[in-house]
């Protein structure tokens, strides 16, 4: 009997071992972050001059890498430290900011976003989304006023008109519902530029001034004359027929997807895109071993040994992708007016519906994207282009500002007239997945795979698997 | 009375034992398995961050994946899958026959079971990325073919459909053959020796022996080989998903129907993605009928 009793114990016992070990494992992930927030905040001092009683003593601050965070640390004036995880930072209120950090790559980070998003209303205070960041290519999802998932500005005391009054427009439109209500607020600004290579400018046009070579390709045919001059030499203008989509695709008439419909509706500038890349291909200006953007061997187009001559850039482009993978002296570079004024990508705050922490909310929000001293903080550390129009100018005409990687040269000389002149393309909640798979179905048009009608049957097969809601596509004439 | 409570049964205690394993895979594979097909009858999706559904529309999910081009990925599954089976299998038996035949002395036997398995050991993702970077057109692949003077400008392997589904298909070949050795091998030398010696004695030379002894006496295990295969050739993903970027490039010609899956899958599609596994789950399941009664039916026979 007792045997019987002892058997019977043990399977019980491994049972529910095994079903508590399921339990466990499911769980940690969410727990991880919680149990740390228990932990702190028990040992945490709450300090006597907290002002606002309501305010949850926990920040959580979505996005997808420690770039916003440094902006925090360079100039938010409420920073005490940052663990050495970079996962908290304390404030001196003593509230903490909790980094939730996920990868933008394959779509991880929206999907742990939304993941948190729909739960928002459910989960405890200290676990709400408080802020989160978005980029241009998917801005529009998450300030569509119908998912309302980020905070109207005004509604945590923001006056957009008033306090953003010297961002550049445009940034505002971009961030914005369709009924114009402002949603999210930028601390930079992306105007893109031509990045040259001074060697090859020089050994083709005879001289790597900027101001001469910016004449050379002030618009596309004079771009085009160019091109066929670096092609004499043995030079490609540009690495990929990736390279000049965001001068088209980023200055649409109209957008992708318009509010309520479920047809796409390619733009006129697109096709021009699709047929000047072909065009700009099949006379050898691209280099024909480059396919893309964002792969090895577009990398390896920036080094010194490839025979590129330019890139599209906007300044995060010039520091986080050039920079890294030129193995050449510093001062190789250089920058001028592009053929085509254009912006490309840019990071939005949001604040996020549900939030308990709106007064940190506009204190952050504020102090990255209104206030003008901190904006030229960072545009002087980082030579991040910020968005703030006088100060940008100032700088721009500023001569003891210099880029050692750019041979002493000014950028923001070139950057302030292209931003005052960008047209952004009205946004939809499809634009990300449009602007990936128009460049992937019509690459095999470009290589000479499929011929132009396979290549938008490719196009419209793609674009519907991706979203399920999208019906039709119609191509202009 | 004391003699029966002596024959007491523990076979109750087996199942006590067992009951672990039905409750989790009831709880983590069954109720999601009814659940995969519940919802391929509904429409079920993500729109940016709104919920679409789930609302009940019947059939129309299957019907909507049949006029796709379903059926094109299915041809490029399984030509993928051919590719990297055919040549795994042959070499597979050739290397079991020689590491198990006693006539040859091959020295480090072990040594060599360890490196043809070790492909395996390392993730299919990883192993994607590396031939991805080596045969890109700037990799290194190219630079020996130019500087030996093979080829004066670079080959674009995967820019064609022949080097892309081949390179797939040598990949899954490397990956794979050392694992179909090594249970072949297992196979093999679970034949008793008697048999081989009598078949020596008769005068059968080694090829005869491998046709007519080794291969029938091995059959079970080659059935069980091929339908694992193909089971796996099915749910091809990782390999062509990573050295095509997720697009099957050129033109879609090294799309899996995984890779299909997949991609309703990035608007959380489930409905969509429902219909296509459980089409998925009929065509497994007849192609091993298929495999099944092939093998079983010759046995029979004779």
């Amino acid at each position: 009997m007792k045997k019987k009793l002892i058997s019977a114990l043990i399977a019980a016992a491994t049972a529910a071992e095994m079903l508590a070990g399921c339990g466990n494992s499911a769980n940690s992930s969410s727990e991880s972050t919680l149990g740390q927030n228990a932990a702190d905040s028990s040992s945490e001092s709450v300090s006597a001059e907290n002002s606002s009683a309501d305010e949850g003593k926990i920040i959580n601050i979505y996005c997808w890498n420690d770039e916003f965070r440094t902006r925090v640390e360079t100039v938010y004036d409420q920073v005490v430290n940052t663990s050495e995880d970079g996962t908290v930072t304390k404030l001196k209120d003593g509230s903490e900011i909790h980094w939730i950090i996920n990868p933008n790559q394959d779509g991880v980070y929206q999907a742990k976003l939304d993941e948190a998003l729909m739960n928002q209303a459910s989960a405890a205070d200290n676990d709400k989304v408080d802020l989160f960041l978005s980029e241009t290519d998917y801005v529009f999802k998450y300030t569509d006023k119908t998912a309302n998932v980020a905070l109207p500005l005004k509604d945590i005391g923001i006056n957009p008109d008033k306090d953003f009054a010297d961002q550049y427009s445009f940034t505002r439109t971009t961030a914005s519902d369709s009924d114009g209500v402002q949603r999210g607020s930028t601390w930079q600004c992306c105007p893109g530029l031509l990045v040259y290579r001074r060697d090859i400018a020089k050994d083709v046009f005879g001289t790597d001034d900027p101001e001469e070579i910016g004449k050379k390709v002030s618009d596309w045919d004079k771009m085009k004359a160019a091109a066929e001059e670096l092609k004499a030499k043995g030079y490609y203008v540009f690495a990929s027929y990736a390279d000049t989509f965001r001068l088209y695709g980023n200055s649409i008439s109209e957008p992708w997807v318009k509010p309520g419909s479920s047809t796409v509706k390619v733009d006129k500038k697109i096709m021009n895109w699709v047929n000047d890349s072909k065009k700009w291909k099949d006379s050898g200006y691209f280099d024909p071993a480059i396919k893309g953007q964002w792969n090895d061997d577009w990398n390896k187009a920036m080094g010194s040994k490839s025979k590129v001559f330019a890139f599209l850039f906007p300044a995060w482009g010039i520091d986080f992708v050039l920079k890294p993978n030129w193995d050449g002296d510093k001062g190789a570079w250089a920058v001028t007016n592009p053929p085509q004024e254009y912006n490309w990508g840019g990071s939005y705050i949001h604040a996020a519906v549900g939030t308990d922490n709106p007064q940190h909310a506009k204190d952050i929000i504020l102090a990255l994207t209104a206030n003008k001293d901190n904006l030229v903080k960072i545009s002087k550390e980082t030579s991040d282009f910020t968005n703030n129009r006088s100060a940008m100018a100032a700088l721009a005409s500023d001569k003891s500002f210099s880029s050692e990687f750019l041979g002493g040269e000014n950028p923001f000389k070139y950057f302030a007239p292209v931003a005052e002149n960008i047209k952004i393309a009205p946004l939809s909640a499809y634009d990300q997945g449009c602007v990936e798979l128009i460049q992937s179905s019509f690459g095999d048009y470009f290589e000479g795979k499929v011929d132009l009608d396979k290549a938008k049957a490719n196009f419209e097969t793609a674009i519907m698997e991706r979203y399920p809601d999208i019906t039709k596509v119609e191509w202009p004439e | 009375m004391k003699k029966k409570h002596k024959s007491i049964s523990y076979g109750k205690w087996g199942y006590l034992f067992i009951l672990p394993f039905f409750i989790t895979f009831f709880v983590f594979s069954f109720i999601p398995l009814i659940n995969t097909i519940r919802y391929s009858f509904f429409e079920y999706y993500r729109s940016g961050i709104k919920e679409i559904g789930p609302n009940f529309i019947g059939i129309k999910n299957y019907a909507s994946l049949l006029e796709s081009d379903m059926l094109k990925y299915t041809g490029n599954t399984l030509i993928l899958w051919i590719i990297g089976f055919i040549p795994q299998i042959l070499i597979a038996l050739m290397l079991a026959g020689w590491f198990s035949d006693v006539r040859f002395k091959i020295h480090g036997k072990q040594f060599f079971k360890v490196v043809i398995y070790l492909p395996n050991m390392i993730m299919a993702s990883a192993f994607a990325l590396l031939f991805f970077t080596m045969f890109s057109t700037k990799g290194p692949i190219n630079s020996i073919l130019m500087s030996i003077g093979i080829t004066k400008s670079p080959i674009d392997f995967m820019g064609s459909v022949f080097g892309t589904r081949s390179l797939i298909g040598f990949m899954n070949f490397l990956m794979w053959f050392g694992n179909t050795t090594i249970m072949l091998m297992a196979a093999i030398m679970g034949i008793s020796t008697d048999i081989f010696e009598a078949v020596e004695i008769d005068g059968c030379n080694r090829i005869q022996r491998f046709f007519y002894i080794t291969l029938p006496l091995i059959k079970p295990i080659l059935a069980y080989t091929l339908i694992t295969s193909i089971i796996g050739g099915l749910q091809m993903f990782d390999v062509p998903q990573i050295l095509t970027n997720g697009h099957g490039n050129p033109d879609r010609t090294s799309m899996t129907l995984i890779m299909f899956l997949n991609n309703h899958l990035k608007s959380k599609n489930y409905g969509m993605a429902g219909a296509l596994s459980v089409y998925l789950f009929i065509i497994s399941g007849i192609l091993c009928m298929i495999v099944y009664k092939m093998i079983n039916g010759k046995n029979s026979e004779k």
